[in-house]
């Protein structure tokens, strides 16, 4: 389904790599982030994701959708080695993952939020975002005892940027709140302060709309286009919010029964028959 | 530096100023003959509890699992510690055998939790108190059943090193080292783990080596806990470190609030207090415990009940109880 006329988007010209994926131009030279082949994981005799191939662009903003159940946070699971894939290879910056931990799969560069909210709750906003930091501080565990200068330093440093972080997302002001005590939005919004604090190359957001109102919404897309500019890192989103999927995501993937039916630009995917017959069925008579 | 940050410190020197204005209280009764025989001899078993209760609050409250073994730990560090003593008591002065008395026994006492820990590694809640009781138990008996411990006879001999100002010092340091680390990256990562484990994990901390850790580190406490128990008696049978042993640090954790190391140092010293101001009441001890524990669980499980302990400053006394119900929750919520 992808020829290879050029596709006007938004902002940028999408160049087609071979057999997996679209790049935004400005991505080539860099190659892909995240490289995805032939994924696959088995439950039992039960196949929830097969065939699953897809690449993201250093900048690139995609989209993962599908109607429920289709596998899409299965596939976020398998790609933070939650899950264990049965079948396939992820290649972040070039290195494959396979074997690495949660942990390390984090400190490798991939950060992500959760489908529903999973925060430190009874941390306060601050720690939420300084645990986020965690791989990136080396003091050892005497240091931690000791209290001693480096200590010092390293977390003072750790809560300014923490600090400057809350700031981007105008949350600075409730630094020392509890965050289960959040309301709802200001919870989603430090879930993805605290994935940014690991320093990922890609940042993976689970439903992130979940819940929303319209402003609400709104304030979000900026938020991640914000998240892209300034931090220069890739957003694979998972939304069944269509109109915040089709304004910020510049490459689209849909899921259904854990198998990918359609990859392309928002406008090729809201024509896509596949698609359509996945989300709304087959007309009868034809 | 955050507000937080400097709340948290000052929360911390508020309780070392009650640890350090009690000490001087008491020590000014001594001094000046108001304390009794009775009341002096105490002291010590005050001090044990402390160090106890604190580092079991390292596990109950901060890494949030019910660890039900601890007086085994404390065994282990006790045998250990003594039987170095007794072996040394010849060739070296006290000064220098007491402290390495409670290095050696607090080690040894982190080795077992290494040992125990490994297995309990992959477990939680319910699952992982049952072990831990099953291993307390296990390391009784085996203490009961070896000749060199003395068996069921009980280990004589230990010089009586132990006292008030040794015990005081040793609790300051258990509250130096554990405080400190709970305000640290390690802290951090251990409560963040008790809040949500996938989510810690997803921010790069590695669950087994920080759940083995904050283990570990209260094991070592309960060593050091253990050897000054030796040295304050002139023997020492394994029958006193029980399942009973381990269930009385436990309340004092739980009376005193799950989580706050203050709230354990007050009920420690109130706790062990108290059967001994109240003798006649002594063979009612386990009954007062229980009834204590099952009114602060029925307080902790009602809004009406939490509203009446935060209103008394005990906040984060049902912490561990809602803790244990959202963990359940969310696994239930897992896909």
């Amino acid at each position: 389904m992808m020829n290879n006329q050029e596709i006007k988007s938004h902002e940028t010209r999408f160049v087609p790599i071979p057999s997996v994926s679209m790049l935004p131009e400005r991505d080539i030279d860099k190659g892909p982030v995240l490289e995805v082949m032939h994924l696959g994981i088995d439950f039992g005799g039960l196949t929830a994701v097969d065939d699953f191939s897809i690449a993201i662009g250093k900048t690139e903003i995609s989209g993962l959708i599908g109607p429920n159940g289709a596998g899409k946070t299965t596939v976020f699971n398998m790609l933070t080695n939650v899950y264990e894939p049965t079948r396939g290879t992820i290649m972040l910056n070039g290195k494959t993952t396979a074997g690495k931990t949660t942990a390390q799969v984090c400190k490798m560069g991939i950060a992500r939020t959760f489908q529903n909210i999973r925060l430190f709750s009874r941390m306060s906003v601050l720690d939420n975002v300084k645990v986020g930091f965690h791989s990136n501080i080396d003091t050892s565990l005497f240091e931690s005892i000791i209290h001693g200068g480096k200590y010092k330093r390293v977390e003072k440093e750790t809560t300014e940027i923490s600090m400057e972080l809350l700031k981007f997302f105008n949350m600075e002001g409730l630094a020392n709140a509890q965050a289960g005590s959040l309301p709802y939005g200001a919870q989603r919004r430090l879930e993805i302060v605290r994935a940014l604090a690991t320093e990922p190359s890609i940042i993976l957001l689970d439903e992130p709309a979940a819940g929303m109102n319209p402003s609400e919404t709104s304030e979000l897309m900026e938020n991640i286009r914000k998240i892209r500019d300034e931090f220069q890192i890739a957003v694979l989103l998972i939304e069944h919010d269509m109109n915040l999927v089709m304004n910020v995501c510049e490459g689209i993937a849909v899921l259904n029964y854990g198998k990918i039916i359609a990859k392309g630009t928002p406008s090729q995917i809201q024509g896509n028959p596949a698609v359509i017959e996945a989300y709304l069925g087959r007309r009868k008579d034809k | 530096m955050g507000l937080n940050e400097i709340k948290a410190k000052k929360n911390d020197l508020i309780t070392y100023g009650i640890v350090i204005i009690l000490f001087a209280i008491v020590a000014v009764m001594v001094a000046t003959g108001m304390a009794t025989r009775h009341m002096q001899s105490i002291l010590v078993p005050v001090c044990i509890n402390i160090i106890l209760a604190v580092s079991l609050n390292l596990v109950v409250g901060f890494l949030g699992e019910l660890s039900l073994g601890h007086a085994g730990f404390m065994s282990v560090g006790a045998y250990a510690g003594c039987l170095f003593a007794i072996y040394t008591a010849d060739i070296l002065p006290a000064a220098v055998r007491f402290p390495l008395a409670m290095i050696i026994g607090g080690v040894v006492a982190a080795v077992f939790g290494v040992l125990i820990g490994i297995p309990v590694l992959r477990l939680s809640g319910d699952y992982l108190a049952i072990v831990t009781l099953a291993a307390g138990e296990i390391i009784r008996s085996v203490i009961i059943n070896l000749g060199f411990t003395g068996g069921a006879a009980g280990l004589k001999g230990t010089p009586q090193d132990s006292n008030f100002i040794i015990g005081f010092v040793v609790v300051l340091i258990t509250m130096f080292v554990i405080m400190n680390f709970v305000n640290s990256k390690h802290g951090r990562a251990i409560k963040a783990m008790r809040d949500n484990k996938i989510a810690a994990e997803s921010c790069g901390v590695n669950l087994n080596s920080y759940k083995l850790l904050a283990f570990v580190m209260g094991a070592f406490f309960a060593g050091v806990a253990g050897v000054l128990y030796g040295h304050n008696y002139s023997i020492l049978t394994a029958d006193v470190f029980d399942y009973n042993r381990s269930i009385e640090i436990l309340v004092i954790v739980v009376l005193g609030g799950i989580g706050s190391i203050r709230g354990s140092i007050i009920s420690a010293i109130i706790i062990t207090i108290l059967p001994e101001a109240l003798r006649g009441f002594a063979d009612y001890r386990m009954l007062i415990y229980a009834i204590a524990l099952i009114v602060m669980m029925l307080l902790n499980s009602s809004e009406k009940g939490r509203e009446i302990l935060s209103k008394l400053n005990f906040r984060s006394l049902g912490s561990l109880l809602k803790n244990r119900g959202a963990k359940k929750e969310v696994q239930g919520n897992d896909e």
